[in-house]
């Protein structure tokens, strides 16, 4: 009997686990990126980056809300120039990164892509799910057309793993992941935070300063999860999975629905930086309770539910 | 939903102007009664900003308080408002001053008094008295001077800039001197972190353990969003105190550089 591994490719990408924070979430400054590699996580994704310095809303840019949190924060981020020595940095250090980006054009995304690729780093995750920043696309990740233009743009530019990250706010979000796989993409992520508002009664207006924001955490798993079998039926590709993974279950979950790599994020604000071990081992847990050995055996299990025996079905179930 | 991340409105009670640039803000909050010495709030200025804010008064029969350096546009709206006014709350958020020590000296620059004067009322409460340096630009700007000289007697010790009360320098230059003179067992500071740098640099001379009160542009408070951190720690939820040890890890920073909103490293100029 082989012995059991975390560890997955990702399009060539090997981490020595499938968990990684999900953009946005302290990916600031190389120290902290460090941390949160050594807490447990696979890789790690940076902010998403942009062709120039942002300085994003103002406050309040994040409200905890019933299972979750709502946030705006206007990509925040240093601009493309300045985080390459970050990537740099972070590299000497020995942790694998992945840098997110976005742009305002499809040339912005295009350029933005091929400084990040030359800066060294180990993969570029596309933000195609920012709402209010790209005036020429609108939401990119709305528009299959667009979407596959943008795609092909930044896939011109770099070699490296391309993973592309859809939004949920769509009508057919099939359609969207198909036209970034016929673009070039090597991996959707699946998905981005969900639109959702907070109002403040007392003060009777609406409590992020941004007005709307993205809604995270355990209040969208099932429809992130949805997006990720939806997505899985729908392309060749590997999916990431991302929404609301908080503990090994929800891992399983994702992993049965077709994500062969994970991000977790929110689940930092609940649980604090361990969450990735707790992560890691509920994983573990699951496969030696149910004899597998590998993360890839498990990738997409549960679409074949019809064919799977009562016999088959595991009872130890993972923390 | 835990009860500290849900956004309360207080409304002010009243308001206390220590200085021609500082005010404490009073109002009524049970969540805030509970604060531990050197937590911070979350208040919000709707239509504004929302600013971390060190706690200053604990539930004095009920009441709690902010105290505010008008140092931009959110806190000129703060230093002058009326009572009655509406604002948001959430917290208290951070770590908070663990009490340590027979012998205490604390380190107080500007607006700085502000965290520090619940930790003296934490030790009073156990029967020690610590000694406090009171520093200020001049002697107009010597924030709670009054509750600190009925709460400490002859401990109470006055350094300002221009020398118009006190030692006459900055309170980093003061500690350094009773250090030197003293027997101490555990320091504690909060004020511009140029001060604080070269109290935590004294402290390593002679061997003492220090907790130090850092401040940086936070935003979620909740630890998600990394634009408050300084080496691996985040200030919203790993601090805002920082131990020697802590201290130790972030020496290229301290004092040094801090992230702008967008992530950038910036000067600390104060």
């Amino acid at each position: 009997m082989s012995k059991l591994s975390l560890a997955v490719e990702i399009s060539g990408l090997k981490l020595r686990n499938p968990l990684m924070n999900a953009a946005g979430v302290l990916g600031m400054t190389p120290d902290i990126l460090k941390r949160v590699y050594d807490s447990g996580a696979g890789a790690v994704i940076s902010k998403s980056i942009g062709p120039e310095p942002r300085r994003g809303h103002p406050n309040p840019t994040l409200v905890r809300v019933e299972c979750g949190a709502l946030n705006a924060m206007g990509l925040p981020n240093p601009g493309v120039e300045y985080f390459v020595e970050e990537i740099q940095e972070i590299k000497k250090m020995g942790v694998p990164i992945i840098a997110s980006f976005f742009g305002g054009s499809t040339q912005e995304f295009a350029d933005v892509a091929y400084k990040l690729s030359r800066a060294g780093a180990d993969a570029l995750e596309l933000n195609a799910s920012c709402p209010n920043v790209a005036e020429e696309l609108g939401m990119l990740a709305a528009d299959a057309a667009n979407v596959e233009k943008v795609t092909a743009a930044v896939r011109d530019e770099t070699k490296l793993p391309l993973f592309v990250k859809l939004s949920p706010n769509v009508t057919n979000i099939k359609s969207i992941a198909v036209a970034a796989e016929w673009g070039g993409a090597d991996a959707i992520t699946a998905v981005n935070t969900s639109k959702g508002i907070a109002i403040d009664i007392n003060l009777r207006r609406p409590i992020l300063a941004n007005v709307t924001g993205g809604l995270s955490g355990p209040a969208v798993k099932p429809v992130s999860l949805r997006c990720v079998w939806e997505v899985a039926q729908a392309v060749k590709i590997p999916v990431i999975g991302c929404g609301g993974i908080t503990t090994g279950r929800d891992a399983i979950e994702y992993i049965l629905a077709g994500a062969s790599a994970l991000e977790v994020g929110t689940a930092v604000m609940t649980h604090g930086l361990d969450v990735y071990k707790e992560i890691a081992d509920g994983i573990t847990c699951y496969m030696e309770n149910n004899g597998f050995t590998s993360i890839s055996e498990m990738v997409g299990l549960a679409h074949d539910y019809e064919n799977i025996g009562v016999d088959n079905a595991c009872l130890g179930m993972t923390k | 939903m835990p009860g500290n991340d849900e956004i309360r409105t207080i409304i002010v009670l009243d308001v206390r102007r220590e200085a021609v640039d500082i005010s404490t803000i009073y109002f009524k909050d049970e969540l805030t009664q509970t604060a531990k010495p050197g937590q911070y709030l979350m208040v919000w200025v709707p239509g504004e900003d929302e600013v971390p804010m060190s706690i200053s008064t604990i539930n004095h029969n009920g009441l709690s308080s902010i105290t505010v350096r008008n140092v931009g546009p959110t806190t000129e709206i703060l230093d002058s408002l009326q009572p009655g006014t509406k604002l948001g709350i959430r917290g208290p958020y951070g770590n908070s001053y663990e009490i340590k020590g027979e012998k205490p000296l604390i380190v107080a620059g500007g607006s700085g008094a502000a965290s520090l004067y619940p930790l003296v009322e934490a030790f009073i409460e156990k029967g020690i008295i610590p000694t406090f340096i009171l520093g200020g630009r001049s002697s107009d700007q010597l924030l709670f001077e009054d509750e600190l000289v009925d709460l400490l007697k002859e401990k109470l010790v006055i350094s300002t800039d221009d020398g118009s009360m006190g030692y006459s320098g900055y309170a980093s230059g003061y500690a350094a001197l009773l250090m030197a003179e003293n027997e101490y067992d555990h320091v504690y500071t909060c004020g511009p972190e140029l001060m604080m740098a070269k109290v935590f640099y004294e402290t390593e001379k002679h061997n003492l353990p220090i907790q130090a009160s850092l401040e940086r542009y936070i935003k979620c408070a909740v630890g998600l969003c990394g634009n408050c951190v300084v080496g691996p720690y985040r200030v919203c939820k790993d601090g805002p105190i920082f131990d020697t040890e802590m201290l130790d890890t972030i020496r290229e920073e301290l004092g040094v550089s801090r992230l702008d909103a967008s992530g950038i490293k910036v000067r600390v100029n104060h």
